[in-house]
């Protein structure tokens, strides 16, 4: 049982109308394990965080958490297989109308019998662990800054105690100081509880600091019909110091003949 | 020649059939998603705090934009029936034109149309921001369903309240009237409330009612139909706000030529002698 990865995509395409995203990627994850998803903007990777936890069902292929398919899952096993995760969207996906309390109450409430003393216990809980002072539960998401935000999202997603973290772009648009921060936070989350980590991002600081694990996936329109669309699987050392091409270019920022290629 | 004028009439028929495929798309979508509330709604109710904040968002807010709309419309049909009556020597029944008119009529399709541009639209545009910055996926992520936790509350407050914010408008639109005729125009006090008994029944607030409680679950059921429908950008949410009033307002008036007919029928039928 032990040898199956925790978490798998299996040939997996997705299709939006006439417009290919994925093409027949294939990836494991084992549990416990650090990986960060890195590519180019619209090559997908967004898109295989919400297969994952199957807020997308793939056009081709299939999704399984511990060797079972999310596809033959009810929707109510669903649910609660989504429960197994926490997840920080790229903007935080605050509730609006909430404030920040019970934004990172939400969870709780929506799925546990908790009494409201133990919840509120639990909201300072995460937000001390995110580095939020108590004085910010009242407040709006429309009145925190970015950084607050994404710590307010991570203190949400964390709430429920989940076995796998996905973050979507956890450090984009945010300062280089509020970056770390939140790199640090990945980490000390994956230190105090045994968590799987899914990470997609541009950033290679962010790769390097936290990630055990590197999948870079190449965009679609630039592949080869029988070229595969993971072009790079390896340790965060090996992505630095590859010589493919489009590796070394996008680790190092290299445009090269982008430029020309985009534009033609 | 001949292939030109060919292809002119065949590109009005694909135009044609594309736009009707279209409207079918669209009308089917809708009613799988009015399915999909109803269901939610009669299967559980949403928690007390969270329908008492939509009812509030609703019902409260939306009270003083009904009375003002429902005084002057009032008055203005007070001013306009006036001339007509007057040169009949009817003026002391208008009462009854005023009463009647509101309590059947424009109190329903007036509360619904405010509904429709103050809170239909506002409900698509929340919820379309809500679609667009994830806000949905945070949901499921978090094991809410988005049509559970963001529709039912808006269609129970819709349905719940229109029919109350109707007799305010009613009763605005009534108060209005009697200003207007007894203060402007010299109609007796008496003989205006005479005439708006002897012509109003429980059947007219009934038929009232029941037409503002479709009112109310049509105004709910496209305002977040469009929300959840939203496509991407501040263009988007846009389109999404001016679409749902826009449908709400044509199938409010739709609805109450088909709900008054109905009504009508029952009413021939169950009193077949008045």
């Amino acid at each position: 049982m032990d040898d199956l990865p925790f978490l798998e995509i299996h040939r997996v395409s997705q299709w939006f109308d006439s417009h290919e995203v994925l093409r027949d990627v294939s990836l494991h994850v084992k549990r416990g394990e650090t990986l960060a998803i890195i590519g180019e903007s619209g090559c997908g990777k967004s898109v295989t965080l919400k297969l994952l936890i199957g807020l997308l069902s793939p056009t081709v292929g299939e999704v399984r958490l511990q060797g079972r398919s999310l596809e033959t899952l009810s929707p109510r096993e669903l649910a609660r297989a989504r429960l197994r995760f926490g997840f920080l969207f790229q903007g935080a996906a605050l509730f609006d109308s909430l404030t920040v309390a019970d934004n990172v109450a939400f969870g709780l409430r929506q799925n546990t019998r908790l009494l409201e003393g133990e919840i509120q216990n639990i909201v300072r809980d995460r937000l001390h662990e995110v580095g939020l002072p108590p004085s910010i539960c009242g407040k709006k998401p429309a009145e925190l800054s970015g950084g607050q935000r994404k710590r307010v999202g991570l203190a949400r997603a964390l709430a429920l105690t989940p076995e796998i973290m996905l973050y979507d772009e956890p450090t984009t648009g945010l300062d280089p100081i509020m970056t770390d921060v939140i790199n640090e936070l990945i980490l000390q989350t994956r230190a105090q509880r045994p968590v799987t980590s899914i990470i997609v991002t541009h950033e290679m600081t962010t790769v390097r600091k936290v990630a055990e694990r590197v999948v870079m996936l190449g965009p679609v329109a630039h592949l080869r019909p029988e070229e595969p669309q993971i072009v790079f699987d390896n340790t965060p050392e090996a992505a630095f110091s590859s010589e493919d091409q489009r590796v070394h270019q996008f680790v190092h920022g290299q445009a090269c003949e982008r430029l020309r290629e985009l534009a033609g | 020649m001949s292939s030109t004028s060919a292809t002119a009439p065949q590109g009005i028929i694909d135009a044609v059939g594309r736009l009707s495929l279209r409207a079918m798309q669209v009308v089917g979508d809708l009613t799988m998603f009015a399915g999909q509330v109803l269901t939610a709604t009669v299967t559980r109710w949403p928690r007390r705090d969270v329908l008492l904040t939509t009812c509030h968002q609703v019902g409260v807010e939306t009270v003083p934009v009904v009375m003002v709309t429902g005084l002057f419309i009032g008055m203005v049909l007070a001013v306009q029936a006036y001339n007509q009556f007057h040169q009949n020597h009817l003026d002391s029944r208008l009462g009854a034109l005023i009463s009647s008119t509101l309590l059947n009529e424009l109190g329903p399709v007036l509360a619904g149309a405010m509904l429709a541009g103050r809170v239909g639209s506002a409900m698509a545009a929340e919820l379309g921001t809500m679609r667009i910055t994830e806000q949905f996926d945070a949901l499921e992520v978090l094991g809410a369903q988005p049509v559970r936790h963001l529709a039912v509350p808006r269609l129970l407050a819709c349905c719940l309240l229109i029919p109350l914010l109707t007799i305010v408008t009613d009763a605005m639109g009534i108060l209005g009237g009697w200003m207007i005729a007894t203060k402007m125009f010299g109609v007796l006090n008496h003989a205006f409330w005479q005439h708006a008994e002897r012509v109003v029944g429980y059947w007219d607030l009934l038929t009232g009612a029941v037409k503002s409680l479709f009112f109310g679950g049509a105004i709910a059921v496209i305002a977040c139909h469009r929300g959840f429908r939203c496509s991407a950008g501040a263009e988007g949410v846009g389109q999404a706000a001016t679409q749902a009033f826009v449908i709400s307002f044509a199938v409010i008036l739709a609805l109450d030529f088909c709900l008054g007919s109905i009504l009508n029928v029952i009413y021939f039928y169950l009193w077949p002698v008045s």
